[in-house]
């Protein structure tokens, strides 16, 4: 067995949490500046530009680019052969994003649903556990924004509807959410699985780097036909108009029951925010 | 692209009733941050008949909550919140006199009417541009509700914050509109 502390665990979400607030990624920003050279609409173009000044901004006075500064969500992939020792494992990453709230001067931004009090230190957090051979300890921190989460949904479609239901339904999820979900956006598609698992599909998703091809080239082709469908939407950066509504769609896909076709969309904003780390 | 109109807070019929869905503007005063819990509670008040914390007549809302201010700042990244989620509340507001909100996203139906017949303006700022917003900002000082934590009414005072008019005292609509240029077939 590889032991892993939960101080290094704790350490590593801490500065990941902070970083992932301030230092948009590099393919975010390429893909902006590729949408600038496609974009028709002067505004849309102009929008665009901001975008990588924010992004400049917040890298350079260490501040976070969006003030949404996301509920905690983090994906691990534990090895088999790694012991976690010095405490619960499952504690130190919330302790890690607790720390790096409030020291990275982050929004606390989770509350109780029906009185709506802040919990005051941005926990609970969401964790989604996996289990995989080796000695690694895998953990991806992804803060998520509430405006694009709010504009997710979720199909429980008939097989019957193949190819031609899914697409109509993940256009439609992107055309009605609008400007509500800050494009452009990134579009996380999951298919397959069951209920939850189609959510966690197309948030996992969104995790792959953009401009990165699908490891399925059927898949890679089908993202391009959404992609071009919902850049013909017209709704644009910011919703006001133009060519750049989504940077990339992204799809992953499982087997499912013989009776069902879940199709999850997870809409992510243009300050799609992620880091990996392996311990 | 259209010149810049200044604003200048608090704003008056006269000031509203000209922009149209489009127009580049920039807005230099007192603005009033609240999202939904600082609205839920603004609406409790004018429904129970008592006085509300900031005078709404002429006012404009920025529906922010700000991430808090690190040494040295006056505030951290402030950029707009998704607005539908104020749309139940923000007639009444605008009953009482309120003259702009600034956020991201569509409105309502309601919203729009209410827009026409109080003579007000709806404007956008870019969304998740936080870090770029908090610059127009120079000072930030909370006025209410300070448990709601980030969602407590700030007094802003701005300078020159850059938003776009969506919903003009005429009807027309920048996001219906603008999407309609660009769709293809």
């Amino acid at each position: 067995m590889r032991e892993i502390s939960t101080q290094a665990i704790i350490d590593a979400v801490k500065e990941a949490s902070i970083s992932a607030n301030y230092e948009l990624g590099e393919d975010v920003v390429r893909a902006f500046e590729e949408g600038i050279e496609k974009e028709e609409s002067p505004v849309g173009k102009d929008i665009l530009n901001q975008l990588i000044e924010n992004s400049l901004i917040a890298r350079n006075q260490r501040i976070p680019m969006c003030q949404d500064t996301g509920l905690g969500v983090i994906f691990v992939e534990i090895g088999q052969e790694v012991s976690i020792v010095g405490g619960d494992f499952r504690s130190a990453l919330e302790e890690g994003i607790r720390q790096g709230y409030k020291d990275g001067f982050l929004r606390k931004s989770v509350c109780h649903p029906f009185t709506r009090k802040n919990t005051g230190d941005n926990t609970p957090i969401i964790i989604h556990f996996d289990i995989v051979p080796g000695d690694k300890l895998k953990i991806w921190v992804v803060p998520k924004g509430g405006g694009s989460e709010n504009m997710s949904q979720l199909f429980m479609l008939p097989p019957s509807a193949g190819w031609p239901g899914i697409r109509q339904r993940v256009v439609q999820t992107v055309a009605q959410a609008g400007p509500n979900p800050c494009p452009p956006t990134i579009i996380g598609v999951g298919i397959g699985g069951n209920f939850e698992q189609s959510a966690i599909l197309a948030k996992k998703a969104l995790l792959r780097p953009l401009g990165s091809p699908n490891p399925d080239p059927e898949l890679g082709k089908m993202e391009e036909e959404l992609l071009t469908e919902i850049n013909n939407t017209g709704i644009g950066p910011q919703g006001l108009g133009g060519r750049i509504t989504s940077l990339a769609v992204h799809i992953r896909m499982m087997p499912c029951h013989i009776a069902s076709l879940p199709v999850a969309v997870n809409i992510n904003c243009h300050a799609s925010r992620h880091l990996e780390l392996v311990l | 692209m259209n010149q810049v109109i200044n604003l200048k807070t608090p704003l008056t019929d006269k000031d509203v009733e000209p922009l149209r869905a489009g127009d580049r503007v920039t807005i230099t005063g007192i603005v009033y941050t609240a999202r939904d819990a600082a609205h839920r509670r603004l609406i409790d008040l004018v429904e129970a008949g008592k006085e509300l914390p900031f005078k709404v007549e002429g006012q404009v809302i920025y529906y922010v909550g700000p991430s808090p201010a690190p040494p040295g700042r006056v505030i951290g990244a402030a950029g707009p919140t998704t607005s539908y989620r104020m749309d139940p509340y923000a007639p009444r507001l605008m009953e009482l006199g309120l003259k702009g909100m600034i956020g991201k996203g569509k409105r309502s139906d309601e919203v729009k009417e209410a827009i026409k017949k109080y003579r007000a303006v709806y404007m956008a700022a870019i969304g998740g541009a936080g870090a770029l917003m908090s610059r127009a900002i120079k000072s930030a000082r909370i006025i209410a509700y300070e448990d709601l934590g980030p969602e407590a009414i700030r007094e802003l005072e701005v300078e020159n914050l850059p938003a776009i008019v969506v919903n003009d005292t005429v009807g027309n609509d920048l996001y219906i509109e603008g999407t309609e240029k660009y769709k293809k077939k």
